[in-house]
């Protein structure tokens, strides 16, 4: 067995959820390498070549590769496939975008978001939004998986594996990267951040969420919301939990005039403390929050701030 | 220019889920099944494109057992010209669903097709990366805007740190995500309409795809639940529980 991880990053920094993936694959087997496929991206390869674990680091360093766009990811991967019995990749969008398609190349299933490893070939994954758990055997040949990172610790940075040069060049020429608007933020990233305080929609507008910035700030907090309020416009599209937006499972979680669907609760239901603010309290929330505050959001949040 | 939108037929979205006493699988028995919502996304925007002059057909493709008509006749009623339903047993896996699929772009050679990003049930995400890399067509995945410009598309895509725009070569596969649009609601006399819209039935003999069992579901769990917690009275006493109860903060 010999297993391939895709490494996420954007060229400077490797993603932490590289790390939780390696976890997944060493609990497969010990012989683990990384690709590392980008442009100008050197420091990620200085970055990986320290995860404990892993022996080998494939380098693809191409202009074709700095927005990972599918059409040329997708020759590369299925080229290195060659002999591995698992590729995996974090379920970010960036290994949802690429990782089915590797799969069909290779005419094999790819299993989805696992949570568990079992065996080398069964595998846990959610699936009706987190509502029921399946566990799956793979029949194929090469086990293509992403990985919910949330569910495995990351791997340590002690390790000096070797580093090996690929290549090869795939230009599909059919995509062609335009702009990027990225949310730069100080903040921590929203799933490996260890608290987080989400806004829905009752906090009525965008600029009320400087309300969950103040609390954010005390606690180093990442700030997220439901749906309902990314639809409103009161925030961008990254900061969405659940089902279909980031799955989290911070220490602490704490929701703000969000009422609990269970599509939000999808993706934040492992956090290990949650608390709710909301001032209905017939609100689903309630019923797997630890904590819970009937009040108005408007009263509270402020206090809050001021009380840490 | 000719559109293909994909349309499952899933638990609705608003159904409480019950796994199965024998751990089988989840109960779908007199439940109320729907259009998959990404599919009402994808559906809505072929129609837009075509009120808007750019497509000229809206073809709805579904692959599963005849029940998948009905959302089919939903997919007709809000404005698909015509349908095709993939016979099929219910639950295929996503690389099967993809190779029927690649057949039919063969078949109809649209310019575009749409499909859901994930369908709710197996929350897989996967059929419409399959069906570019089957196809060799470009993909457009999460997509919260699609603009077509004669031979080539742009396409923003909703990524974990922001928005991404791509410029993708004609003909291409886009998978919706939430905010592309926010789909309507099918008028009583256009569901009417709809029964007389055509629905062509195909198997995957005919299109000579054979299935393939390439995954196993062993067991399905019900997941751990959680139990509510208690009531605070106030912040002061929400941040006592935090501090030295809890101790996360
Ligand atoms: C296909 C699909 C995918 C989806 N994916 C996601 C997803 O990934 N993430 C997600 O979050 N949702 C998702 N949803 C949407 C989900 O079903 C809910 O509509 C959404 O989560 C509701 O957001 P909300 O709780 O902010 O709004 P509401 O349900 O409107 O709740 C607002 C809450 O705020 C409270 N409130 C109002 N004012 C105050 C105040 N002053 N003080 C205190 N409390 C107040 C109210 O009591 C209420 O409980 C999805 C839905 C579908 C169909
Ligand atoms: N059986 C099916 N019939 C028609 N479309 C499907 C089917 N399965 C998946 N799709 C399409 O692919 C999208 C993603 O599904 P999945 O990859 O299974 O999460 C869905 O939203 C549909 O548009």
């Amino acid at each position: 067995m010999s297993i391939l991880v895709i490494a996420e990053h954007d060229n400077h920094t490797l993603k932490s959820a590289t790390l939780n993936t390696v976890t997944a694959a060493l609990a497969i087997n010990s012989d683990v390498s990384v690709l590392v496929a980008g442009s100008n991206c050197q420091s990620v390869v200085d970055s990986a070549a320290k995860i404990s674990g892993v022996t080998k680091v494939l380098v693809a360093d191409n202009a074709v590769y700095g927005h990972h766009l599918a059409e040329n990811m997708l020759p590369l991967i299925v080229e290195l496939a060659a002999g591995k019995s698992h590729l995996l990749a974090a379920a970010t969008t960036t290994g949802k975008n690429i990782m089915p398609g590797v799969a069909a190349l290779l005419n094999v299933a790819q299993i989805s978001e696992i949570v568990a490893v079992e065996s080398a070939d069964v595998f846990e994954r959610p699936i009706y939004a987190g509502n029921a758990v399946a566990k799956v055997q793979s029949f194929d040949e090469i086990k293509v998986l992403t990985v919910r990172t949330t569910a495995f610790e990351e791997a340590e940075l002690s390790g000096a594996a070797s580093i090996e040069i690929v290549s090869t060049v795939h230009n599909s020429g059919k995509s062609l990267f335009i702009s990027e608007a990225v949310v730069e933020s100080e903040r921590p990233e929203l799933t490996a951040a260890k608290v987080i305080i989400s806004g829905g929609r009752g906090m009525a507008n965008g600029e009320n969420f400087s309300l969950l910035e103040s609390v954010a700030d005390k606690l180093g907090a990442a700030v997220g919301a439901s749906r309902a309020a990314v639809d409103a416009g009161f925030v961008s599209n990254d900061m969405q939990v659940g089902q279909t937006g980031k799955i989290v499972a911070p220490d602490l979680y704490i929701a703000v005039g969000i009422s609990g669907a269970i599509q939000h609760l999808a993706g934040m239901k492992d956090s290990k403390v949650i608390v709710a603010i909301n001032k209905d309290e017939e609100a689903p929330i309630f019923s797997i929050a630890d904590y819970g505050l009937v009040a108005d959001l408007f009263d509270v949040v402020p206090e809050l701030a001021d009380s840490l | 220019m000719k559109v293909l939108v994909t349309v499952k037929r899933v638990i609705d979205y608003n159904v409480k889920v019950r796994v199965k006493a024998d751990k089988s699988g989840v109960d779908l028995n007199n439940v109320k099944m729907s259009m998959n919502p990404f599919c009402e996304i994808a559906v809505e925007e072929g129609i837009r494109l075509k009120e808007a002059g750019i497509a000229t057909e809206v073809v709805a493709v579904s692959v599963g057992p005849k029940a998948c008509q009905e959302q089919l006749r939903t997919a007709l009623a809000l404005g698909a010209d015509r349908a095709i339903q993939v016979e099929a047993e219910q639950g295929l896996e996503s690389l099967n669903v993809a190779k029927l699929l690649a057949k039919i772009v063969e078949i109809e050679a649209p310019s575009l097709v749409i499909l859901g990003k994930q369908a709710i049930d197996t929350d897989n995400n996967q059929t419409g990366q399959m069906l570019a890399a089957l196809t060799g067509m470009a993909q457009g995945t999460f997509a919260s805007n699609i603009e077509i410009n004669g031979e080539k598309a742009l396409v923003t895509r909703e990524v974990d740190g922001g928005l991404e725009t791509l410029e993708l070569a004609m003909p291409i596969i886009a998978t919706t995500d939430l905010r592309l649009n926010e789909p309507r609601y099918a008028s009583l006399p256009n569901i009417m309409k709809a029964k007389r819209k055509p629905l062509e039935v195909k198997t995957a003999d005919e299109l000579g795809v054979s299935i393939k069992e390439h995954t196993k579901i062993i067991s399905v769990a019900p997941p751990t639940e959680r139990k509510a917690g208690v009531k605070v009275a106030d912040v002061a006493e929400l941040v006592d529980k935090l501090r030295n109860e809890a101790k996360v903060i």
